[in-house]
């Protein structure tokens, strides 16, 4: 608890016993209004300021004013306990409301560490501790273990593992050495590490991320807005009801005390803070949520959004797959063993820097020796021929095969992906494919999403036969290969139109090629931005890191968000309309309306900081 | 010109909503965002004028919450 806070509890205490102590006191008439005036005073002098402070401002709608009306009133009328009683719990519920949201901003804090404190920079020789905004671009930072990197840069000594956790929500560690980028907000655990700087810490990732996700709260969902309107005619709409409740129904009927006893019920229900709190709290908590697992949300729309997708678009290269190329598939001939074919490849292939070959002696698990390998020739088109170990060895497409006179088998597999045939002296030793791979969580994304009845479609650049092999692995339900920019635009146009009117089109893609599709969408998701600026700028939602299943942990936030603001508002105004009626028709009193008010505002509250535990 | 400013003393959410609702219909303010979450006031407006807008700014925070400060950098 804040000082603050402590003191409005003392305060609460005193005021409650004295109020117990004038309640029991065998006092009579007049003499008691005194003795009940000290407790309410000290309980609620400064809503009494406030309201005085704001009527001079002509605020007439002001909470703190109503209050004061609505106890002052019940004094009048010689209701003296409930006075401050109404009082006392208006201001145990604006404790309990301080309390709860101050818990959540230091869990919403906290979610969101990721800011460095200082940065130790080399400078004359030592090392010198300042502020990260201090450091320019080249100068050099030592990051010891445990540290945090305060800004993006490229390692120049030394190597060690980096928990990206707080950025990507990914615990798997990553590996840096001399010469990598390294990302400010990466936690650095192993060894000490020099780094160059790269960018000032305005432009840097960790600063870019914290602004985007304090300014989230400035781009408000439509419950928010709904709430904003709201709120702006429900008080003068109470009081005016409250007015008119006081004055009309006693013309005809008499018994002015209870009518106006009934109004002060109005007053003291007449604040919508119970909403005006936890429907942006509920949003906030859901996009610190999402962040703490590298899901940037640029706002509260868009959470809403993302909870009424109907149909997922996704880019295939560097979205659904790697972008990397790697072997897939080995099928040695007969008598030939995986090892013997992969190892006549990998020697063929040995002095290549093509990213066929590469992917070629990645797979070949051992050290080639370069030593056993001569006569390299490189027959553009075809593939190449090298000697190695006193053999001649042939890799590359059928057309090099046909040229040697080498005739190939038959292979029922048509493997999507690049080919390599691989024969030694004329003898045909079997065929390596190697294609640009699946992500292993892009089923599982795929599938998830298909569960939810949402409509899942895949365009790509790519020729036919990758672009659909990929697509029946996954199991997309629509695929549109061999486009062009131009051509997903167009495609996604189409299927904006074929969507349905309530429904949300996301796209998701990688932000390198399709900014202009991530803008066209209603819903622009962009994967792997971990440090490419240009992604976090042209989305509305950044996975931070490659794991196309990050959308379905989007989507679960923001469905459980958008649940627990409709509870919020369905809940505070059903009890408050509840309290209205009851009010009117006299089967309620001002204990029970201010457990309405400020009763309700204390529930909605701890509802929506449920946000806060997505896990 | 697009300024963030914290708040000090903002204690109710409905202030927040009024301080916002009051700001945006000054004169030269093109769009205003008031957070009671964050504690936090994010003025645009006005270049040229920027800060005889502030103090306007700091009249309508005043008259909604009396307590509540302006952080001003």
């Amino acid at each position: 608890m804040t000082r603050k806070q402590k003191k409005a509890l003392y305060r609460i205490l005193i005021a409650g016993a004295l109020l117990l102590i004038a309640a029991l006191l065998p006092v009579e008439g007049l003499w008691r209004l005194p003795l009940f005036l000290i407790p309410y005073v000290i309980v609620g002098w400064d809503v009494l300021r406030k309201a005085a402070l704001n009527i001079a401002h002509g605020q007439v709608f002001d909470e703190n004013f109503l209050m004061c009306v609505a106890t002052i009133g019940a004094l009048v009328l010689g209701e003296y306990a409930e006075a401050v009683g109404v009082m006392l719990f208006y201001q145990v519920g604006e404790l309990f409301q301080s309390i709860a949201v101050g818990r959540s901003r230091r869990s919403i804090a906290q979610l969101m560490d990721i800011r460095p404190d200082s940065a130790n920079v080399l400078r004359d020789g030592e090392l010198t501790e300042v502020s990260p905004e201090e450091v320019a671009v080249g100068e050099l930072i030592a990051v010891r273990p445990g540290e945090k990197i305060p800004l993006d840069g490229v390692v120049t000594e030394g190597s060690s593992s980096l928990d990206t956790a707080a950025l990507t929500g990914e615990s798997v560690p990553r590996h840096v050495e001399t010469g990598d980028e390294v990302i400010s907000g990466c936690v650095n655990k192993t060894g000490l590490l020099t780094v160059r700087v790269t960018k000032p810490y305005g432009e840097s990732t960790v600063a870019k991320i914290l602004d985007l996700v304090e300014n989230a709260a400035s781009r408000k969902a439509k419950a928010e807005n709904f709430i904003t309107r709201f709120a702006r005619y429900y008080t003068p709409a109470v009081v005016i009801g409250a007015a008119l409740l006081a004055v009309i129904p006693p013309l005809f009927l008499g018994n002015w005390a209870e009518w106006v006893h009934r109004a002060l019920i109005f007053l003291v229900i007449s604040c919508p803070c119970a909403l005006v709190i936890s429907i942006p709290l509920s949003f906030f908590g859901g996009i610190g949520g999402a962040s703490a697992r590298g899901i940037l949300v640029k706002g509260g729309n868009y959470l809403e959004l993302l909870s009424k997708t109907s149909v997922a678009v996704f880019d295939k290269t560097g979205t659904l797959t790697e972008g990397v190329f790697a072997l897939t598939a080995l099928e040695p001939a007969e008598g030939v063993t995986e090892v013997e074919l992969l190892e006549a490849a990998a020697l063929a292939e040995g002095h290549s820097n093509h990213p066929i070959a590469q992917s070629l002696r990645q797979a070949y698990d051992g050290v080639i020796d370069l030593t056993r390998v001569a006569d390299v020739t490189e027959i553009p088109g075809r593939g190449v021929s090298a000697k190695a170990d006193g053999r001649t060895i042939l890799a590359g497409n059928e057309k090099l095969m046909a040229g040697s006179g080498i005739a190939l088998p038959e292979s029922e597999r048509t493997d999507a992906g690049t080919v390599v045939h691989v024969a030694a002296e004329g003898q045909y030793l079997g065929r390596a494919v190697i294609a640009d791979r699946v992500k292993a969580t892009a089923a599982e994304a795929v599938s998830a999403l298909r569960q939810r009845g949402i409509r899942t479609v895949m365009l790509t650049g790519d020729s036919q036969a990758v672009g659909e092999a990929v697509a029946n692995q996954l199991g997309l339900d629509e695929t549109h290969t061999r486009l062009l920019p131009a051509d997903k635009v167009e495609h996604v146009e189409r299927l904006l139109r074929e969507r349905d009117p309530g429904g949300v089109l996301a796209y998701v893609g990688d932000g390198v090629n399709d900014a202009p599709v991530l803008s066209r969408a209603d819903l622009g998701i962009a994967m792997g931005a971990m440090g490419s600026d240009a992604a976090i700028e042209a989305a509305d939602v950044v996975l931070m890191d490659d794991d196309p299943a990050k959308l379905i942990t989007a989507m679960d936030i923001s469905r459980k968000c958008m649940r627990i603001v409709r509870e919020n508002i369905v809940f505070a105004l059903g009890v408050k309309g509840l309290f209205l009626l009851l009010g009117a028709l006299g089967a309620a009193n001002l204990w029970e309306a201010v457990f309405a008010d400020v009763g309700v505002a204390v529930i909605a509250i701890l509802n929506a900081s449920r946000m806060l535990r997505t896990k | 010109m697009k300024k963030t400013f914290d708040l000090i003393d903002l204690d109710c959410a409905n202030c927040a909503r009024k301080m916002e609702d009051a700001i945006k219909k000054l004169d030269g303010v093109s769009d205003a965002n008031v957070s009671f979450m964050t504690q936090k006031m994010t003025v645009e407006a006005d270049d040229s004028r920027f800060d005889a807008i502030m103090k306007e700014v700091v009249k309508c925070v005043r008259r909604v919450e009396p307590d509540c400060e302006i952080v001003l950098k």
